[in-house]
């Protein structure tokens, strides 16, 4: 990894300005990423060192004038091969606190067509100088591509059906305010489970946390893989050790945290399922199916939801959702990793 | 006359009945004669000192990929012929994906002039079954075998229609012409990217069933059974698809098939992992259709091999440039270059028991030869062995030499290779065709060569 400050000044990103900002800065920080690309290799040291971080920001956040410019100089660069709203926003918004220059660009695949390949526009990308390409792709994968070849850090900000590892940490945050601890918690998400980068990052992050996942939905949406008995002997540490069920009734039995996740309509047209209407009436959270949760339960969405669909629209509202938490987290999540990566790139590491 | 004279060699040519240590002299193209002592009675000689080392017929490939016309960028058939030259190939078999496709007797013609003017080594067309490949009409056969096709393949894509398919096999009947399909369902491997399994789920990407495979399978048995054609399975990749094809042929069913050298000892996890099973890769270089499966399909294809289940081997040698794989996973190309280390690889399943050396070289040679009547088909006798008569097709390769697999030593443009810095165990020294060395080992050349030594005699 070349360092930012051997090419042009930065101001300092430690010290007076930041701790002063922050209030006291962290002593114990446990980081070791150039990037972000899914949770796999987060150790829990890690993982606790995010959301301890994000915390601080938390409190910037909650402040009249929400303003900590310790990223004066850092530029940021969301690269979206796919529409999103609420992820951009919360980098955007996140890098913009932090007093960074943020440049959103919106690209699609079909610019290789015209012979601009995506390694020829992270080059671009970093040419100019961008210290943090934060990239959403519609195609699994492109994020780790990407990181190959450009000296800028790169956060995934989703790639396809692989991960959303900010979202993943996010979750974290948020359950741990509510809970404390995840150590052996019941953690049940329910949904589109083959097509969800929020559940593949999800397992490895509440995994690494202590937590018990459960992976619940109908056998199309579930595939084979995911219980240790779909694997090797050789591979059984490949994935995370998670459950498999798919009577959400049976999942949710005294779970501390549902998760519903959306479900794409097109599942219906691709023959996955007979009709979103059965797919509700299955496997749709409802306030019946949480009673058989615990009492204190917790229940998450990653947005944007289909109320009616996965989610009953009374539950989503109600006081043991968090989905609205969820959005103020992610932006102080995104804070915490801008400033990760800047301190690390600012040591040389 | 030019002969050529290689002394002292461990000559295996399993349709000969053949495994010993001999001579062979090969006068003007052809092989004059085998036996002990046999060089030293030649005078005027090139001669080859060959102990130590193995010699067998030179390889036929029944499946690859020269991209020309329509792709030189990614290979021409002068590029494409080097490559299997370096590989031990001495015949291939080029399929009729190009552009224009080889669907007609024109584009025949064109190849067959290219073919004449750059290739270094055989070069024998297989034409289209359907007009420009798309799966709609049938392509004319009877042109085309007249313009000298060995074979008919719409490779690439499966022909997914039954009914299509059954006239297809029926109508080349009257030539016994195989017909080569890419078995996969399009059904159910549309978008798919990598075999379906822990890997594609722990990957988020679409996989490509093992079951699109073995229905295709099972549906042209039938079909080949029904009408009597030839069918020949290519690039057969799962224990299922084996055990079809064994019961076919039991019954008596007029199907051929064919394994690569990679799905006969790589597996999917290889898309994924390199050292250690928590850090993960999207690694397009071991993207490839039909996809790298798991361990109990190579297990059962290296029975096939051994068993005879399946013919040949043959490597689907599928060249692409750097810029149609450094790109996103699901747009990157399918496909490795395979023609340069097809043998060595394949030599690991002789190096670990699994079949002996005799019956690779029968699946690189003679038993090729035989699934497509070849020898029939262009009138060479003895192709694909070393009898008497037979073309001076040879290659000479040490099984034992640890090499590393290098793709900037290609001689294929193709540089696209899942083994990149891989140690092979087997290498190809020298090969031989119609009589002349159209690729020698730099490193060991000057000490293979012998002076004459029977001049003033």
């Amino acid at each position: 990894m070349v360092t930012n400050d051997s090419e042009r000044p930065v101001e300092p990103l430690v010290g007076q300005s930041a701790e002063g900002a922050l209030g006291t800065a962290s002593q114990d920080v446990v980081w070791n990423h150039d990037h972000v690309l899914d949770l796999d290799d987060f150790l829990y040291e890690e993982i606790e060192s995010v959301i301890s971080l994000a915390g601080k920001m938390r409190e910037v956040l909650d402040r009249r004038i929400a303003r900590a410019p310790i990223l004066r100089g850092f530029t940021v660069i969301n690269l979206f091969f796919e529409p999103s709203t609420r992820t951009r926003a919360s980098f955007e918004l996140a890098g913009k606190v932090l007093g960074a220059d943020v440049i959103s660009v919106s690209a699609n695949t079909s610019s290789v067509v015209k012979g601009e390949s995506l390694i020829d526009t992270v080059k671009t990308l970093s040419a100019m100088t961008a210290d943090v390409i934060v990239m959403r792709h519609e195609m699994s994968g492109a994020p780790y591509l990407a990181s190959r070849h450009t000296r800028a850090s790169v956060i995934n900000a989703g790639d396809g059906s692989h991960a959303h590892p900010t979202q993943a940490l996010l979750d974290i945050y948020t359950l741990k305010q509510r809970l404390g601890d995840l150590k052996d918690k019941k953690i049940v998400m329910v949904g589109d489970i083959s097509h969800s980068r929020v559940a593949r990052s999800g397992m490895w992050g509440f995994s690494a946390m202590g937590a018990n996942v459960v992976l619940c939905g109908p056998p199309t949406l579930l595939p084979s893989g995911f219980a240790v008995s779909d694997r090797p002997e050789h591979a059984r540490t490949a994935l995370p050790d998670v459950d498999i069920e798919t009577d959400i009734d049976v999942a949710i039995k005294d779970a501390d945290v549902v998760m519903a996740l959306r479900l794409q309509k097109e599942r219906q047209q691709g023959g996955l399922l007979p009709s979103l209407h059965e797919y509700s009436r299955l496997y749709q959270v409802t306030a019946e199916r949480l009673s058989k949760a615990k009492n204190n339960h917790i229940l998450m969405h990653p947005g944007p939801k289909n109320e009616g669909i996965e989610i009953g629209g009374d539950v989503a509202s109600g006081s043991n959702s968090t989905i609205e938490e969820q959005v103020t987290n992610g932006v102080a999540v995104r804070m915490a990793l801008l400033y990760l990566i800047a301190q690390r790139n600012q040591r040389g590491n | 006359m030019t002969t050529l004279a290689i002394h002292n060699a461990r000559i295996i040519d399993p349709e000969l009945n053949l495994d010993g240590i001999a001579d062979i002299v090969l006068v003007d193209g052809h092989v004059a004669r085998i036996g002990p002592n046999e060089a030293e009675m030649v005078i005027d000689a090139e001669r080859i000192d060959a102990t130590g080392l193995v010699v067998s017929a030179g390889f036929v490939d029944l499946h690859c990929h020269l991209r020309e016309p329509g792709f030189e960028y990614k290979e021409t058939i002068a590029t494409g012929t080097s490559a299997a030259a370096h590989g031990g190939f001495t015949t291939v078999c080029a399929m009729p994906n190009t552009s224009p496709p080889m669907d007609s007797q024109a584009s025949i013609e064109s190849l067959l002039r290219q073919i004449e003017q750059s290739a270094q080594v055989r070069v024998l067309p297989i034409g289209c079954i359907t007009v420009g490949r798309e799966g709609n009409e049938l392509a004319p056969a009877g042109e085309l075998v007249d313009s000298g096709v060995v074979a008919l393949s719409d490779d690439g894509d499966a022909v997914a229609d039954a009914a299509l398919m059954q006239a297809a096999l029926s109508y080349s009947s009257l030539f016994n012409l195989p017909v080569s399909q890419h078995a996969e369902d399009p059904s159910l491997v549309s978008d798919g990217q990598m075999h379906e399994g822990w890997v594609s789920t722990r990957l988020g990407l679409r996989g490509r069933p093992s079951s699109a495979e073995e229905i295709f399978v099972a549906r042209d048995i039938a079909l080949a059974e029904v009408t009597g054609g030839h069918l020949h399975i290519a690039h057969v990749s799962t224990a299922g698809s084996v055990s079809l094809i064994a019961a076919a042929k039991a019954r008596g069913v007029n199907v051929t098939a064919e394994v690569t050298p990679h799905h006969l000892t790589l597996t999917h996890e290889l898309v994924a992992f390199n050292t250690n099973y928590r850090e993960i890769d999207y690694n397009a270089s071991a993207k490839v259709n039909p996809p790298l499966r798991v361990d109990s399909d190579l297990e059962a294809l290296g029975v096939g091999i051994r068993d005879g289940i399946i013919d040949a081997i043959a490597t689907d040698h599928a060249p692409h440039s750097l810029s149609d794989k450094e790109i996103e996973f699901d747009l990157a190309a399918p496909g490795i270059s395979m023609l340069e280390t097809a043998f060595a690889l394949s030599m690991t399943r002789v190096h670990d028991g699994t079949f002996p050396l005799g019956t690779l070289i029968r699946s690189l040679t003679s038993a090729p030869v035989r699934a497509w009547d070849l020898d029939k088909r262009t009138g060479i006798s003895g192709l694909g062995t070393l009898a008497p008569g037979a073309p001076a097709d040879l290659v000479i390769f040490d099984p034992d030499i640890n090499w590393t697999v290098e793709p900037s030593k290609f001689l294929s443009k193709g540089k696209n290779t899942p083994l990149t810095g891989r140690t092979l165990k087997g290498k190809i020294l020298v090969t031989i065709s119609a009589g002349k060395i159209v690729y020698s080992d730099s490193a060991v050349a000057g000490r293979l060569r012998l002076s004459d030594r029977s001049e003033g005699i």
